[in-house]
């Protein structure tokens, strides 16, 4: 029998929710495909075939909280050539990174009935934190055809076309009136990264910065245009505390208005 | 070495582990210990991490409650968002009715399809053909692979049309939504929906037509039951032990202990011990409300209610399917647009509670908020915490009657067992305590 190599992909979790791996089996038309392209190895949400590593391309979903995480993710890397951390969680710490502006050890006791038990870091974080990624790529969750176009990037040994502008512009190539001009509604349109298609101006509401800063934002532009518009500044810090909270350019503005 | 030899001449003692389980969402383990040929032990251990949910929201605004607790899970979004938002109505004394209800009951229509399709087709029906995962599996059952992953597909577009997209959508809101979508949308799921329709039938009667293993308790079934419809996003908490309460006596009720042979809190019925949640509870207690095409389904192939063997949940969640795809052509053919996105709201300081159906069953939420609308109280009861106990008692029961089964065998058994259940493990964890144990 004739032996093909296909590549060898892995999928890991972390602290997550799951959503952005499920991206991947949400690629129903292409899932086929994608099997017929590379091998996936290691995917326990998918598969209980273990496959042993190296791995040519490994997919990290979800942040660092654990100690015990915080060493996994270096065994992970070692054992992957090339390293591509998949959402929110992985590339900002995620939603559970809002514990990084309060102390974590109050935060125990309000959940778990015996805080003993639980062995937590003090900070939810990126992945980029602790090793070397190869790409990131935004969003809570992630976009399914962003990840098609990173792996076959990969698979082809080319750089991927994942573009660093504002959801702005997406709205503009998609003819969606500006929220902010048409309605009056706050929209961190203006300091957050495309991908997802401008879904909520299409959807009459203002965008929530799932995908986290755009290259080079201005969020403190955007805080000012949002007080104008009426917001507390308590609410203006809460918007720029969700999913990406953790991401550099948003956690500045917020303690800076936090912290004024 | 041979098992059943050394069972006959001094009783099994034997350890079945396994250090990750697979095909679920989430991180977890199970743990049987076996001595003297009894089950002495058996644990579903949880080591995802703790991510502090109900710490967190407090502080937050009301309106956020959707957004934020949708990232407790990407495979059951809507659950949380509709049961945080229907307690937000609750402490602020408004109710969500006619079309705006129906809209909501669209997009649960899309969760419960492609949750169930991912779970019957790509996480536990491999199990009972004896493949390692769907793509091992693809290889002998193309065609059926193909068609789950179309019906996986259009339970995903009723949730991108009404919601916007699959995983975390953005149009749920506290009373209603941000966007009504224009009509042609709609209608334009219609053609869809019959082929996934058809679609689910053959997966009903594929599933049928596995070999189950033996396995039958008498559980305490609790679901939502609503006087006119399979109830999915409201109605009271019943069981089949004659439990009938209104979803905000819920903790008059339940309650989470320390059991002594498990590192985690479970869910248990005060004085009565562990229930289980989710479609057998569903269809044992709601079996009346389905559509006809679904009855007779069931007794043409029977499956008629009571369902008690755990294995057979495949085959309740592929009729399940089949009754979403029936109620969202329903709810497209009389559809109904309305007036305004959603109802007014006057925030008020106040407890609400929200309870609705998430694939795996019940998941309930309780909120304390301020005069200006800031939660200062959270509390979430997702449906895998409330069926740990179960699927431990499950695993237990299980391996006992099993002990002449080869190791290997009955390791793969009691993981299908506990996915069973569709466990979620990432919902679970903010409530579970957690226990790290490497080997």
């Amino acid at each position: 029998m004739k032996q093909t190599k296909k590549p060898r992909i892995a999928v890991w979790k972390f602290a997550s929710c799951d959503g952005c791996q499920l991206s991947l089996l949400d690629c129903e038309d292409e899932l086929l495909d994608i099997v017929g392209a590379v091998e996936i190895a290691y995917f326990p949400e998918a598969s209980r075939a273990f496959g042993k590593g190296p791995y040519d391309i490994s997919l990290v979903e979800g942040s660092i909280t654990t100690p015990h995480d915080a060493e996994r993710i270096h065994q992970v890397r070692r054992l992957s050539k090339v390293l591509i951390t998949i959402g929110a969680c992985a590339t900002a710490g995620g939603i559970q990174a809002l514990r990084n502006f309060a102390e974590v050890e109050k935060y125990i006791p309000m959940v778990y009935a015996s805080p003993q038990y639980i062995e937590t870091l003090k900070k939810s974080t990126p992945i980029n934190e602790h090793v070397f990624v190869d790409f990131e790529l935004r969003g809570c969750p992630i976009n399914k055809y962003q990840l098609l176009e990173v792996f076959n990037a990969y698979l082809n040994g080319r750089k991927p076309n994942v573009p660093p502008h504002s959801v702005c512009l997406e709205c503009k190539l998609n003819g969606n009136a500006c929220v902010m001009v048409a309605h009056g509604t706050p929209c961190l349109g203006p300091v957050t990264q495309a991908g997802c298609g401008a879904l909520c101006p299409a959807y009459n509401r203002g965008c929530y910065g799932c995908f986290g800063p755009k290259e080079t934002p201005n969020p403190t532009a955007m805080g000012e245009w949002l007080s104008q518009m009426g917001m507390s500044e308590e609410d203006i810090v809460r918007s720029f505390r969700t999913f990406n909270a953790y991401a550099e350019a948003f956690r500045r503005e917020s303690e800076t208005l936090e912290y004024r | 070495m041979n098992t059943s030899q050394r069972i006959k001449q001094k009783g099994r003692s034997d350890t079945l582990k396994v250090d990750y389980l697979a095909r679920v969402e989430g991180e977890g383990s199970l743990f049987v210990k076996i001595k003297d040929n009894r089950v002495v032990d058996a644990k579903f251990k949880i080591f995802e991490p703790p991510r502090f949910f109900e710490a967190f929201l407090r502080g937050r605004n009301y309106y956020e409650a959707p957004d934020i607790t949708a990232r407790i899970c990407g495979i059951c979004p809507i659950a949380y968002q509709m049961s945080s938002a229907q307690a937000m109505e609750n402490a602020f004394g408004v109710k969500v009715e006619g079309p705006l209800r129906e809209l909501r009951r669209l997009i649960y229509c899309g969760e419960w399809i492609q949750s169930h399709a991912l779970h019957v087709y790509m996480l536990h029906a491999p199990d009972f053909l004896g493949y390692e995962s769907v793509i091992h599996m693809a290889k002998d059952y193309g065609e059926v692979v193909k068609q789950a992953l179309q019906l996986k597909k259009i339970g995903n577009e009723l949730m991108q049309l009404v919601g916007g997209r699959d995983i975390h959508p953005i149009n749920v809101a506290v009373g209603g939504f941000y966007y009504i979508p224009p009509r042609e949308r709609f209608l334009a799921m219609a053609d869809k929906l019959k082929w996934a329709r058809d679609a689910a039938v053959e997966m009903v009667k594929l599933t049928a037509g596995f070999k189950f293993p033996d396995l039958e308790r008498e559980y305490e079934f609790v679901a939502l039951h609503h006087p006119a419809e399979y109830a999915i996003a409201e109605g009271r908490l019943v069981s089949t032990s004659g439990l009938d309460i209104d979803i905000n006596e819920y903790e008059n009720y339940f309650e989470e202990v320390h059991v002594e042979h498990s590192n985690a809190l479970q869910s248990v019925m005060k004085g009565r011990g562990a229930y289980k949640v989710g479609p057998l509870a569903r269809y044992n207690l709601n079996f009346k409300q389905l559509p006809p095409s679904c009855k007779r389904l069931a007794k043409e192939l029977g499956f008629l209610p009571p369902v008690k063997n755990p294995f057979k949940s495949i085959v309740v969640r592929s009729l399940e399917t089949l009754f979403a795809c029936e109620e969202a052509l329903r709810i497209i053919g009389n559809l109904e647009l309305p007036e305004a996105p959603r109802v007014e709201l006057r925030v008020r300081a106040g407890t609400g509670y929200g309870c609705t159906e998430a694939p795996r069953g019940i998941c309930w939420h309780k909120y304390t908020v301020d005069e200006k609308g800031i939660i200062r109280f959270a509390r979430i009861v997702p449906p895998t915490s409330q069926n740990q106990k179960t699927m431990e008692e499950d695993l237990r029961e299980y391996v006992q009657k099993h002990l002449d089964l080869p190791k290997e065998r009955l390791t793969w058994e009691c993981e299908q067992a506990l996915r069973n259940y569709d466990p979620c493990i990432s919902c679970a964890t903010h409530f579970l305590k957690l226990e790290i144990e490497w080997e």
